[in-house]
């Protein structure tokens, strides 16, 4: 039996959360596989990040460490790790569902000739096969998928499993080199976006507005209350297609898929699209001044009642519950 | 510029999901072109009415059904299309059918070629990238602005990619894929409805692209879908705007636990 690899994934020289929650799932894998567990970085000054996830337990970690990979190259990034994953030999690959880790896995399972499932949640190791489970049509439905062969790359969505904790003797570093290769598509520049939101797809609350907001200026109290919540702000795509709010916070099927701790709904009617987006959600609270929305099927909390009235006391309310703590 | 666009039929986004014995049921569902794949074609059709001249070509691997869909992409003004129509390429995973799409493409001639960034059935994301991989050719995935160079050798693009932007630039050809914000589609004429029926379609089988169904072998299996594990029923807060909203907090700290 093989090992297991995570790609852990930094964002300017920090790993993100979901990499440690990798090593958490690599870990169940490998009691029901066997196996020892690996890790893989890869970036520009990711020292620290290696050095990081060399104490979450993991036997080893590969670390590509290069100026070269300042900005992500598609063709150098996967070539890099498809070099790396060959001399490893894994026969479970895992990388985090974020955009990155989506084309990434694709990319170097092209080249490998493995197959890959997307965006999984959990998985079940049964007679030495791997099956797992993944929603599909933005979350209407749940599918669940065997690796025929071994190995497989699989990416895991975040914020599921708990991030394994930094707190073990380190594990040897091993340097791994960048593919000589001249890309012929790069980023060439990150364009500085307003320094708001906390990611969506990693957020624990997620905060969104619909038509209900009324216009851009509805959503200035939203993102207060995000704020108070160290929330990620969304919309439904009524909001976004009246250019109140940027379209990378559509929350749907045609939008970003969500399942935080807490969603909070104001103003969204809760079309089916909509629904798909955010209904694996823990706990959803509904704002609608409509009894019969539909959104309130959805909801474990409804309020029926203007927006306009609930934001004000909701931010008075938290500021006094959250100074609790 | 000559562009090829990739398009998948899949389930109007208004379907409700119908699950029996472990399969979708797909009786009584109505068909869309994936609507990432329509900003695709939108974006084809954008740069060759801005340019003058080419031609915008669709391909799809589908069922016999899937010209109903297909029809649809011409009507919107697309000028013809290839239809991988074969029962034996048909049901593979995102592994088989990127290697049937690039068996297509090897016979076609294009500058260009896009694609949605992810097909909104399965939400695999996965069979575009794979596609330009088994080619050869560089990749931007996830793009909200595409701009070409003035010998039209290489193309400027926006990403937007977990929530961050990125300007990149690739050589051509190359395979773009439509993230939400490239464009807004068009909806059909009837004058494109109409002309949409004589638009050629050419079919193509596994021996037209030199595949031997076996090596499509698909890496992953299907076992079966459920729905998705209901809510339990949630409860409206009484009262008045004020009262509801200081009972939702309290709850969401003392039964909820989440903030
Ligand atoms: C191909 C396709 C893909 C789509 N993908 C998505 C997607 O990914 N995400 C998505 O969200 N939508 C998507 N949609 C659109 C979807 O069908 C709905 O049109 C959209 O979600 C409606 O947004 P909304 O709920 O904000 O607006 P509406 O449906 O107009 O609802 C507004 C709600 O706000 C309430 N309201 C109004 N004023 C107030 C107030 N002052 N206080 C409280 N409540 C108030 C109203 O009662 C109403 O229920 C898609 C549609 C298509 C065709
Ligand atoms: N059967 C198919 N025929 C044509 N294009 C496809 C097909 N499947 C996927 N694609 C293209 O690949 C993209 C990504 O699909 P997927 O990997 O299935 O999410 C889609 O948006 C289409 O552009």
């Amino acid at each position: 039996m093989g090992n297991i690899l995570i790609i852990a994934e930094e964002r300017e020289g920090t790993l993100r959360k979901v990499s440690y929650e990798l090593v958490t799932v690599a870990n169940e894998i490998a009691k029901g596989l066997g196996g020892a567990v690996e890790a893989f970085v890869i970036g520009n000054n990711v020292g620290a990040c290696a050095e990081a996830l060399a104490k979450t337990g993991v036997a080893k970690v590969y670390c590509a460490d290069s100026p070269a990979l300042a900005h992500f190259a598609p063709e150098v990034f996967a070539a890099t790790l498809a070099d790396a994953i060959r001399k490893a030999a894994p026969s479970v690959v895992l990388m985090p569902a974020t955009g990155l880790g989506k084309e990434l896995g694709a990319q170097v399972a092209a080249k490998l000739d493995w197959g890959v499932v997307t965006d999984c949640i959990t998985f079940q190791v049964e007679g030495g096969a791997l099956i797992f489970k993944r929603p599909v049509y933005a979350g209407k439905a749940m599918a669940t998928i065997k690796a025929k062969t071994l190995p497989v790359i699989a990416s895991f969505r975040p914020n599921i499993f708990p991030p394994a904790p930094a707190e073990s003797a380190a594990a040897p570093i091993e340097k791994v080199e960048v593919a000589a290769i001249t890309p012929r598509a790069q980023v060439i520049e990150k364009v500085k976006k307003e320094a708001v939101d906390v990611d969506l797809a990693e957020a624990k609350v997620v905060v969104s507005g619909g038509r209900g907001a009324k216009d851009a200026n509805g959503f200035v109290q939203i993102r207060e209350i995000a704020k108070m919540l160290g929330a990620a702000v969304g919309a439904s795509r009524a909001a976004v297609d009246a250019g109140w709010i940027d379209y990378s916070t559509q929350v749907g099927q045609t939008g970003k898929t969500v399942a935080p701790q807490l969603y909070i709904a104001l103003g969204i009617s809760g079309a089916i699209q909509h629904l798909a987006g955010m209904s694996s959600s823990k706990v959803i609270v509904a704002v609608n001044k409509d009894p019969d929305a539909p959104i309130f099927q959805a909801a474990d909390y409804g309020i029926v009642a203007d927006m306009f009235e609930v934001m004000p006391v909701l931010k008075e309310e938290l500021k006094k519950v959250l100074a609790e703590k | 510029m000559n562009l090829v666009v990739l398009i998948k039929r899949v389930p109007d986004t208004e379907t409700r999901i119908q699950i029996k014995d472990g399969k979708v049921v797909t009786d009584g569902i109505a068909w869309i072109i994936s609507p990432y794949d329509e900003y695709g074609i939108e974006e084809a059709l954008r740069i060759n009415e801005k340019q003058g001249g080419g031609k915008v070509t669709l391909l799809c691997l589908g069922p016999e059904e899937a010209k109903e869909t297909i029809r649809k992409g011409l009507a919107l003004g697309a000028d013809d299309a290839v239809h991988v129509n074969d029962p034996a390429l048909l049901g593979g995973d995102a592994s088989a059918t990127a290697k049937v799409l690039a068996a297509a493409l090897k016979k076609m001639q294009y500058d260009l070629v896009l694609a949605g960034k992810q097909a909104v059935d399965e939400d695999n994301a996965q069979v575009a990238v794979r596609v330009a991989e088994l080619l050869d050719l560089p990749c931007v995935n996830s793009v909200i602005k595409l701009e070409f160079s003035d010998d039209k050798k290489s193309a400027r693009c926006l990403r937007e990619v977990d929530g961050d932007r990125d300007e990149a630039e690739t050589s051509l050809p190359a395979i773009i894929t439509a993230q939400q914000g490239l464009n807004e589609p068009r909806y059909p004429s009837l004058k494109g409805i109409m002309g949409a029926k004589k638009k050629p379609i050419t079919d193509w089988k596994a021996a037209d692209l030199g595949l031997d169904p076996a090596s499509l072998a698909p890496k992953l299996e299907t076992l079966r879908f459920d729905p998705p594990p209901a809510r339990p029923p949630g409860k409206k807060l009484p009262g008045d705007a004020a009262t509801a909203t200081k009972e939702l907090v309290r709850l969401l700290r003392e039964e909820a636990k989440v903030i």
